[in-house]
C-alpha cells in the first residue's frame, strides 16, 4: 500500500517525525507571539527579530565570553526579554491608547532596524555554532537515524509550552494577566500594578522568542535574516490557532510542522505555501481561529 | 564696440583650435572617461563571494592599469542589485543613460544578468558576467556585447558529475533549490552523469530559499544513492552541510555541493566538509601567481578571493587592455579586440572567448583538506585534477546561440 | 476653502509633471509616478475606509504579469495589454474582496496577506511568468499605433496621463456620496449600518476599486521596465506600499504621491549603502509611527490651519 505513496513505511515514520520536530519547534516559537497579542493586543513584529537576537547573544556569549549553551539557554532569553522590556516602556506604551494598526507598524519598523543594524554588522552569511558536546551524535531508531539533539529540541519546546500555558492558564499570576486584558481597568482598581503586569509579559513574550532562537542556533545557520524568513511562518501559526489561544498555538504549531513534514514528502516545492492555504481556508471557515475567541 | 569684436574674434579663434582636439579626444574615449560599473549583491546572499569582494577586485584591476587608458582616467562605481531583476535594470538604465557607464560587469543572480545584459546590448556598450552563471547567457540569451567569464553551470556540473561518475560514484539523488539556476544545474549535472554512464535515482526540488533540510536529507538518505549532490548555493548550501553532519549522512553516502565557494568551505568548517569534491574557477594557494594577488587581495578584504571576485580583476584587465590596442573605447571594436586576443593571467590560462560570448578557460578539480592537513585559515583545497578549457565548456556545436553561424 | 487648496495642489501637481522630466531623469520619475498610483489606491482602502491589507503586491503584481504576458505573447497593443492586466486586477479585486471583508481588522490582514502569498507562489511556479527570471523583454511598442513609447519622454507623458487619470479618478470616489459613506464606515461602523448603510457592499465596492487601480499601477510600471518580476508579488511589495502612505500622510489625498515619491527617492540614493536602507526604514517607520503619525502631508495640513 506504502508503495503507491512512493514512499515505505520507516520513511514516512521518518519524515513525521521529522515534521514532528519542527512542529514543536513553531510552538515554541509562536507561544511568545501568542502569549503577546492574546494578553496585550498588540501584534509583534518584532518578534522575528527577538528569535534572531536570541540566537546571536548564545553564539556572541560562546564566542567573546565562552558562555556555554546551557547557560545561553538561560541567559539569552533574559538578554532579550530585558530589551524587550525597555522597548515596551519607550515605545509601545504609548500606543496602547490608539489603533492597534500603530503597534504594528511600530513593531514592523523595529524589526527592520534591528535585523538590518544586525546584517550592517554581522553580514550575511551567517555565523556558525556547534552543537554542545552533550547532544551530538544521533541515536539509531531504525527507521531514522535521529540527531540527539533534535530530540532535545523536542523536550525543551514541550516543557516550556507546558510551563508557559500553565502559568497563563492556571496560576493566579495568569489569571491577573487573562483579566488585565478583559478589563485593565477593574483590575487596577483591585490593587494590581496593571503597567507593570504589561511590561513583564511583553518581555516574557520576547524572551520566549529569544529562548527559540537559542535552541535555533545549532541546527539553523546564526545570521541576521533568520527571523524574517520564520516570521510569517510563526505569524501564519498563531492566526490559525486562534490569536490569543496560548493552547490553539501549541498544538497548530505541532500540527502545521506535521502537515509541512508530509507535503516536503508529496509535493516540496508547495512546502513554504501549504501553511498560508491552511491560513486562508481555516479563517474563512472558523474567523477567530481554530481555538480562538472573537474579540 | 571694436573691444566687443576684439574678443569675439579671439573665442571664434580659440573655439577652432580647441574644436579639433576636442574632437580628437570625444573620438577616442567617450565623455574622456572610462567607467566601469560593477553591480553585484552588496548586502545579500551572494556578498560574501561576489559583493565588495569584487569591487575591490575591479579597483585593483583599474589601480594596477595605472588609472588612467589612453589619457583618460579609469572609473569604477559599484550597484546592489539586492539579487532583483527589476532593481538591476533599474541601475542599468540608469547607468547607461545617464552616467555614461562603459561596461557592467559581475552580475550576481541570473535573473538580473539576463535582465541587464539586455539593455546593455540594447544602449551598445560591453556587459562582462563573472558572478552569474546561467548557461543561457551563451546560448539562448546571448548578444554580441555579452562575455561570460568565469564560470557557468555546465562547467561546474560537468566537471564534478563527470569525474565523480568515472571515479565509480554511478548513482546520485539531487537536492535542488525551486528555481532557475537550480534547475539548470540539476538538468547540466544528469546529463553529465549519464553520458558517464551512471544513473540518477531521484531529487527533491526545495523551496527557495530553504531554511530546514532535515527531510530532503531523509529522502536522500531514503534513495541509498551513492552521491547526494547539493545544486544549492551559499547559506542554504551552508545550512544543507551542517544539517547532513547531524544525521549522519556520512560516510555511508557522498555529498557533492555543485556551486561551492572558498567562503562557504570557511563559514562551515573542515570538520564538516573535508573531502568534499567540487569544481572550482580559482584558487589563491595555487601557484605563485595566484598567490601573489590574492594576498594583496586579502590585505584589504581579509578574506581570499573566490572565483567571481578573481575573474572580476581578470576580465576588467583584459577590457582595458582591449582599449589600450584599439585606441577607442567603441563598443563593437573593444568587443572584436577582446575576443580576437587570447587570456593568460593569473585567472585564466588558455583563455579564450568564443563567438557566443563564452570565455573558456582551464577549470580545476578540487577536494577539501582535512584538518590536519590544513595548516593555516584558508589552507583548504587540493587540486586534483586540472579540466581543460574545451573539455569544461559546453561545446561550441552544441551551442544555441543566434550568433553562431552554422 | 478646502476645494482651493486641493486645487492649488493639483495645479502644481500636473505642472511639476509636464515640467519633471527635463530636469530629473524620467525613468526615476516613471518609478515614482506608477508606485504614486499605486500608493493612492491603496489609500483609498487603508485611508478611507479603514481596512488595512497585508496583500496589495497580488494586485499590483499580478496586473503586471498579466499585461507583460498578452502584450508578449500574444502581440497585444500596449493600451489593450495595460488594459487587460488592470481588469484583471479588478477581477482578482472582486474575489479577494468577498472573501476577506466578512472578517475585521487583524483578520481581514491575514486573508489578504495569505491570498497574496498564495498568487505568489503561484506566479512562482506556473511557467508562463518565467519563475524568478520573471517575465523580460516586455515591448512598449506603438501607442494608438503611431506614438512610439521607446522614446523616453513619449513614455513618460503617457504614464504620466495614467497617472492622473487613476488619481483624478481616486479624487472623484472620495469626494463623492460613496465616499462619504466610506468615511463613515471607517469611523465608526455599526453606526453607519444603523443608520441604513450596506457596510459589507460598500467596503466590498472600495476593495474592487483599491485593487483594480493597484493593478493599473502595476501594469504600467511593467510595461516602463519592460519586465515583471517576483519583487512585484512578494509581501515585502505590500509592505512598502503601506509604508508609503503611513509616511505621506493616510487619509489625505496627496499623502500617498508624496509618501511614494519620498520612499522611491531614498531607495535610489541609498542603494549602495547596503544594509542601512533596511535600518534607515525602519527608523522612519517609527518616526512616522510615534511622532508624525499624520504622514508628511497630514502634518502640513495641520501646520496651514495653524
Amino acid at each position: 500500500m506504502f508503495e503507491w505513496l512512493g514512499i515505505t513505511p520507516q520513511g514516512l515514520y521518518g519524515q513525521l517525525l521529522v515534521g514532528l520536530i519542527n512542529g514543536s519547534f513553531y510552538a515554541t516559537l509562536s507561544l511568545g507571539l501568542a502569549v503577546i497579542f492574546g494578553l496585550l493586543n498588540i501584534v509583534n513584529f518584532t518578534h522575528g527579530a527577538q528569535y534572531m537576537m536570541g540566537a546571536f547573544v548564545a553564539w556572541m556569549g560562546l564566542r567573546y565570553f565562552g558562555v556555554n549553551y546551557w547557560w545561553s539557554l538561560i541567559l539569552a532569553p533574559l538578554a532579550v526579554g530585558v530589551v524587550g522590556i525597555v522597548l515596551e516602556l519607550t515605545l509601545l506604551r504609548r500606543l496602547y491608547r490608539m489603533d492597534h494598526l500603530y503597534g504594528l507598524l511600530l513593531t514592523f519598523g523595529l524589526a527592520l532596524i534591528i535585523e538590518g543594524g544586525f546584517r550592517q554588522a554581522f553580514g550575511i552569511s551567517g555565523e556558525q555554532y556547534d552543537i554542545p558536546e552533550a547532544l551530538t551524535g544521533a541515536t539509531n531508531l531504525g527507521f531514522i537515524f535521529l540527531p540527539n539533539y533534535r530530540a532535545w529540541v523536542v523536550a525543551a519546546s514541550l516543557v516550556v509550552c507546558f510551563f508557559a500555558w500553565f502559568v497563563i492558564e492556571r496560576t493566579k499570576l495568569g489569571a491577573y494577566l487573562r483579566a488585565g486584558t478583559e478589563n485593565p481597568q477593574l483590575l487596577q482598581a483591585f490593587g494590581v500594578n496593571v503597567p507593570v503586569l504589561v511590561t513583564l509579559t511583553y518581555g516574557f513574550g520576547a524572551a520566549l522568542a529569544g529562548f527559540a532562537g537559542v535552541l535555533a542556533a545549532p541546527i539553523f545557520q546564526v545570521n541576521p535574516v533568520m527571523g524574517s524568513n520564520l516570521l510569517i511562518v510563526v505569524f501564519a501559526v498563531v492566526v490559525i490557532g486562534g490569536l490569543g489561544s496560548i493552547l490553539g498555538s501549541i498544538l497548530t504549531g505541532v500540527g502545521l510542522g506535521l502537515i509541512e513534514g508530509l507535503t516536503k514528502v508529496f509535493y516540496p516545492e508547495g512546502s513554504s505555501v501549504v501553511i498560508f492555504v491552511i491560513m486562508a481556508v481555516i479563517l474563512l471557515i472558523r474567523p477567530a481561529g481554530l481555538f480562538g475567541k472573537e474579540k | 564696440m571694436r573691444f566687443s569684436k576684439k574678443i569675439l574674434t579671439a573665442a571664434v579663434c580659440a573655439a577652432c583650435i580647441a574644436a579639433p582636439a576636442a574632437w580628437a579626444q570625444t573620438g577616442k574615449i567617450s565623455n574622456g572617461v572610462v567607467k566601469i560599473g560593477v553591480m553585484t549583491d552588496l548586502s545579500g546572499l551572494y556578498a560574501d563571494l561576489a559583493g565588495p569582494g569584487s569591487v575591490l577586485a575591479a579597483k585593483m584591476a583599474a589601480e594596477d592599469f595605472g588609472g588612467k587608458v589612453l589619457g583618460a582616467p579609469i572609473e569604477v562605481i559599484a550597484g546592489d542589485l539586492q539579487n532583483k531583476p527589476d532593481v538591476a535594470s533599474s541601475i542599468a538604465r540608469r547607468w547607461l543613460d545617464q552616467e555614461n557607464v562603459d561596461m557592467i560587469t559581475d552580475l550576481t543572480g541570473s535573473a538580473a544578468a539576463l535582465a541587464v545584459v539586455k539593455i546593455v546590448k540594447e544602449k551598445n556598450r560591453i556587459a562582462m558576467v563573472s558572478s552569474g552563471g546561467t548557461t543561457r547567457l551563451t546560448n539562448e540569451d546571448c548578444t554580441d556585447r555579452t562575455v561570460h567569464w568565469a564560470y557557468d553551470t555546465y562547467a561546474l556540473a560537468n566537471g564534478s558529475a563527470r569525474a565523480l561518475t568515472q571515479e565509480g560514484a554511478k548513482t546520485w539523488f539531487f537536492i535542488t533549490p525551486d528555481y532557475a539556476f537550480g534547475h539548470s544545474m540539476e538538468k547540466d549535472a544528469s546529463e553529465a552523469i549519464v553520458a558517464a554512464g551512471g544513473k540518477v535515482l531521484g531529487s527533491v526540488k526545495h523551496p527557495f530559499p530553504g531554511s530546514d533540510f532535515s527531510s530532503f536529507l531523509l529522502q536522500a538518505q531514503a534513495s541509498g544513492a551513492q552521491v547526494i549532490g547539493l545544486n544549492n548555493a551559499s547559506s542554504d548550501l551552508i545550512t544543507t552541510i551542517k544539517q547532513a553532519a547531524e544525521f549522519g549522512v556520512a560516510p555511508k553516502q557522498r555529498l557533492v555541493g555543485m556551486i561551492f565557494m572558498i567562503t562557504d568551505i570557511h563559514s562551515i568548517g573542515l570538520k564538516a566538509t573535508q573531502g568534499m569534491i567540487y569544481t572550482d574557477a580559482f584558487y589563491w594557494d595555487m601557484n605563485g601567481e595566484t598567490r601573489a594577488w590574492s594576498k594583496r587581495f586579502f590585505e584589504r578584504q581579509k578574506r581570499m578571493p573566490t572565483m567571481i571576485q578573481a575573474g572580476v580583476y581578470s576580465a576588467v584587465t583584459h577590457y582595458l587592455k582591449a582599449i589600450k590596442a584599439s585606441g577607442t573605447d567603441e563598443a563593437g571594436v573593444i568587443m572584436a579586440k577582446m575576443k580576437a586576443t587570447p587570456v593568460n593571467d593569473f585567472f585564466a590560462k588558455n583563455g579564450k572567448i568564443r563567438e557566443d560570448g563564452r570565455m573558456v578557460h582551464d577549470m580545476y578539480l578540487m577536494q577539501v583538506k582535512n584538518s590536519e592537513e590544513s595548516k593555516q585559515p584558508w589552507d583548504y583545497l587540493k587540486l586534483l585534477k586540472v579540466i581543460p578549457g574545451d573539455q569544461a565548456f559546453q561545446p561550441l556545436s552544441k551551442s544555441r546561440c543566434p550568433l553562431i553561424k552554422k | 476653502m478646502k476645494l482651493g487648496k486641493t486645487a492649488v495642489g493639483f495645479v502644481i501637481l500636473v505642472a511639476a509633471g509636464i515640467v519633471a522630466p527635463f530636469v530629473i531623469y524620467p525613468v526615476f520619475l516613471m518609478k515614482a509616478l506608477c508606485f504614486a498610483l499605486f500608493a493612492c489606491a491603496f489609500n483609498l482602502l487603508l485611508g478611507y475606509t479603514g481596512l488595512l491589507s497585508f496583500g496589495h503586491a497580488a494586485f499590483f503584481g499580478s496586473a503586471a504579469y498579466i499585461t507583460g504576458y498578452v502584450i508578449t505573447k500574444l502581440g497585444f497593443p500596449v493600451e489593450l495589454g495595460i488594459l487587460t492586466g488592470t481588469v484583471f486586477a479588478f477581477g482578482l479585486g472582486a474575489v479577494f474582496g468577498s472573501l476577506a471583508i466578512r472578517r475585521q481588522g487583524i483578520y481581514f490582514a491575514m486573508i489578504t496577506l495569505a491570498l497574496a502569498q498564495m498568487v505568489f507562489f503561484l506566479c512562482l511556479q506556473i511557467k508562463a511568468t518565467g519563475g524568478e527570471d520573471g517575465l523580460q523583454g516586455i515591448s512598449r511598442g506603438f501607442l494608438l499605433g503611431f506614438i512610439d513609447l521607446s522614446d523616453t519622454l513619449n513614455m513618460y507623458y503617457f504614464v504620466l496621463g495614467i497617472f492622473l487619470f487613476g488619481f483624478f479618478l481616486i479624487y472623484r470616489i472620495v469626494h463623492s456620496p460613496f465616499g462619504q459613506v466610506l468615511k463613515a464606515i471607517r469611523e465608526n461602523e455599526p453606526r453607519a449600518v444603523s443608520l441604513g448603510y450596506d457596510a459589507d457592499s460598500h467596503k466590498l465596492l472600495a476593495f474592487i476599486l483599491s485593487a483594480g487601480l493597484s493593478g493599473l499601477a502595476g501594469a504600467t510600471k511593467s510595461v516602463v521596465f519592460q519586465l515583471a518580476s517576483l519583487t512585484d508579488v512578494h509581501w515585502g511589495m505590500s509592505g512598502e506600499v503601506v509604508l508609503m502612505a503611513l509616511v505621506g500622510g493616510v487619509g489625505t489625498i496627496f499623502g500617498p504621491v508624496v509618501g511614494a515619491l519620498v520612499i522611491v527617492t531614498m531607495e535610489n540614493y541609498l542603494s549602495g549603502f547596503g544594509s542601512w536602507v533596511t535600518i534607515i526604514m525602519g527608523v522612519v517607520f517609527v518616526a512616522c509611527v510615534l511622532v508624525f503619525r499624520k504622514g508628511i502631508v497630514g502634518e502640513l495640513n495641520a501646520l496651514i490651519k495653524r
